[in-house]
């Protein structure tokens, strides 16, 4: 019998990690459940006007583009696109060289990752480096995030502990104390000798070409305080309409993502530093990169460009939360990425088309998503893509035999009395295909074909149609 | 519509939904012909076989009568899952059409005809699980209301009720693993409040969690809501439980 990879990955995650990630996620899950339902009157009212802000937004992106394009020069930012993750990875490669820089601090950004700038770079000279906590030792480890709020939800503090101890970061010591302040000390020195700092942004506003960065750790600040020169690297989905959109998103942002009314820091960015600061960047580009969004647009699936990657669908999902993060092998896990990873995959969308299946569609990511996308009905969507495509599954057996009981009514009663009289399972009329694999894990009642419709018969109250 | 689980396994669970409807004073029809939802090539991502039995489901319930299914998942596919896959068809109205007057069995009982207290008695503490086909309804909050209301019943809360059993239809034997893991934690939370029985409104999560219990050999008791409602109705005094 084969099984889907995500079921075998699940199955050999070690117990302590599987452990791990559940306490974890279901922590900020029910804080974050907790938080929204004190604090306003109709959550779900808020997240259904998020999302159509954000469905807005995207369907006009045509209009919206050129405008943020605009207010952006006028605020002094130099304007790049990048159809591709190549050209976005040689976009800063360019600005990099034409700087002569050769050491870059970096902001946590999901967007970085999609490409693989870091590893990019590396190969071109240059140090890009991680200064989010988890991202770093996600980098010291050359490991990959398995969260997209928290990169290293997988790894515990020993784990950390002998990675800093392998790095010269000082002897081993568990201490999550002492973890961040040897982490602190070796990236200050860094931000300081760096020339340039790269962020993403969580949101951008067309109206005033404002970006938007929250962070918990402060990084951010810091990969922008001492460099010259700034380069924020865009997902062309962040843009919202007008500036008074983001008063409720980034309302709806810490609470979801992290459970926090607001996160730690939360940065407005339009532009260069002006005459009359005294310090930040001179230097400012703005990168907006596609890279197969377009095509998530065109696709039925559009609506997973409202993501604001919090990270709540994650958190509450239960097949999430027992294979954790790398059983996606995609850079986006859990519910949105089963949505993402195989659309943005373009041609060579079969080689993920089994994550969509990867879900019981039990709709709790469509009940927390801030944006209120109904991630079941686009995971439908693409197992029907997959189907119309030809792609092969293990364990999804095909259902033609069934259909044709199930749309023959003189042949459905015929399986469901025969089943009982000669005492089988008439396998093609279940629900539940595969029945060796069923039982495997599962009895299976006894059973009662057409006893329902023999009492009918005795029963003059009930009136056949 | 009585599904195809309980044409196959769960005939009561049909029986006491016939009781159920005929004792709030309606007359249930029942047609011969029918057979399933179309939810299982519905969400293995096979529609033009999902397609061809939601077809025959429309022709088999035409007309305006209410059509109650004592399952929120099939009754969320003829409202939800089945206009999804008929978005382009040209009968796509038809579809529409039945999908609004299909109800989920308590959703009927209480926000349909209005009733929201259940007469009778059922002596048992019960473990309620919400099935996650009821999100986004009103499923959920009617059956507890009735459940609630029962002299005699006492529904024990117990830990993520939210989080979904682990079945899934063919998630469940594609994902084997996880979806017994899945429906193992649900157990253990059941367990914890030791229930006398485990009532949902979906025999599919009944069916899964029951099937994992047994084959552990530590059966749960399980039973739908309306053989609940139908057991309160029969109740005659003396014995409990
Ligand atoms: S899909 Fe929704 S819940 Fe999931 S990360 Fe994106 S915004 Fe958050």
């Amino acid at each position: 019998m084969r099984f889907q990879p995500l079921d075998l990955f699940a199955t050999a995650l070690p117990a302590d990690k599987r452990a791990s990630v559940y306490q974890s996620t279901k922590a900020t899950h029910e804080k974050r459940t907790k938080l929204l339902f004190e604090q306003f009157a109709d959550p779900n009212r808020l997240r259904q006007r998020a999302g159509e802000i954000k469905q807005h937004a995207i369907e006009n992106l045509d209009a919206y583009l050129p405008a943020v394009e605009k207010k952006l020069q006028a605020n002094g930012v130099q304007v790049h696109w990048a159809s591709t993750a190549e050209v976005a990875c040689e976009t800063v490669l360019g600005i990099m060289r034409a700087r002569k820089a050769t050491k870059m601090v970096k902001a946590k950004t999901m967007v970085s990752e999609e490409i693989e700038l870091a590893d990019f770079l590396g190969r071109h000279g240059i140090e890009a480096l991680e200064t989010d906590l988890g991202e770093f030792i996600v980098q010291i480890d050359h490991d990959h995030p398995s969260h997209i709020v928290r990169p290293i939800i997988h790894k515990n503090r020993r784990e950390i502990a002998q990675s800093f101890e392998r790095e010269g970061l000082g002897a081993y010591d568990d201490d999550p104390q002492v973890i961040t302040t040897r982490a602190r000390h070796f990236l200050r020195q860094k931000y300081l000798q760096a020339d340039v700092g790269l962020t993403g942004a969580n949101f951008i506003s067309a109206e005033s070409g404002r970006m938007v960065l929250v962070t918990n750790e402060g990084n951010s600040r810091f990969c922008l305080a001492a460099t010259k020169c700034h380069i924020a690297l865009i997902g062309i989905e962040k843009i919202v309409p007008r500036d008074s959109d983001l008063a409720l998103l980034i309302n709806l942002l810490g609470r979801s993502g992290t459970a926090q009314d607001l996160t730690v820091y939360t940065e407005f960015i339009s532009g260069p530093k002006s005459s009359e600061q005294p310090d930040g960047p001179e230097e400012m580009h703005v990168i907006f990169v596609d890279n197969g969004r377009t095509e998530v647009l065109a696709s039925d699936c559009r609506e997973i460009l409202r993501c604001i990657r919090c990270g709540a669908c994650l958190n509450v999902c239960p097949v999430y939360r027992q294979a954790s993060g790398h059983a996606y092998r995609s850079v986006y896990p859990g519910p949105v990425g089963a949505v993402l990873s195989p659309i943005l995959m373009g041609s060579r969308f079969a080689e993920k088309a089994d994550l969509p299946k990867a879900s019981s569609l039990c709709g709790a990511c469509h009940e927390v998503c801030p944006v209120n996308i109904p991630i079941p009905d686009l995971l439908l969507r693409l197992r029907h893509r997959a189907k119309e495509e030809g792609v092969a599954a293990p364990g999804t057996p095909p259902m033609g035999a069934w259909a044709l009981l199930a749309s023959q009514p003189m042949a459905w009663r015929a399986a469901l009395f025969g089943g009982k009289a000669m005492d089988y399972l008439p396998r093609s009329l279940l629900p539940i295909p595969a029945l060796h694999a069923w039982e495997e894990k599962r009895t299976l009642p006894a059973w009662r074909g057409g006893e329902f419709r023999k009492w009918l018969k005795k029963r003059p109250g009930v009136k056949p149609r | 519509m009585a599904t195809c689980l309980c044409d196959a396994f769960y005939d009561d669970v049909a029986v006491a939904t016939v009781e159920v409807l005929e004792h709030l004073g309606l007359e249930v029809g029942f047609s011969e012909a029918q057979t399933c939802c179309g939810q299982p090539a519905f969400n293995g991502g096979d529609w033009d076989a999902s397609r061809k039995v939601v077809r025959h489901t429309v022709r088999t319930f035409a007309g305006e009568d209410p059509v109650i299914v004592p399952s929120g998942s099939c009754a969320a596919m003829l409202f939800h899952g089945a206009p999804l896959e008929f978005e382009k068809e040209r009968d796509r109205d038809e579809v529409g059409q039945l999908g609004r007057r299909t109800w989920e069995l308590a959703d009927f009982i209480v926000n349909g005809l209005g009733v929201k207290t259940w007469p009778g008695r059922y002596e048992a503490t019960v473990a309620f699980h919400c099935s996650c086909h009821s999100r986004g309804t009103m499923s959920g909050e009617a059956a507890l209301a009735l459940l609630t209301s029962i002299a005699g019943t006492r529904i024990l809360p117990f830990g993520e009720g939210e989080q979904c059993c682990g079945f899934g239809g063919t998630f469940s034997v594609a994902f084997p693993h996880v979806s017994a893991a899945m429906g193992e934690l649900k157990l253990e939370h059941i367990r914890a409040v030791s229930p006398d029985v485990l009532v949902s409104a979906d025999m599919s999560c009944l069916m899964h969690l029951g099937g994992l219990a047994a084959k552990e050999g530590k059966p749960v008791r399980t039973l739908h809501v309306a053989q609940v409602l139908r057991d309160a109705l029969n109740y005659k005094g003396a014995s409990s439980g």
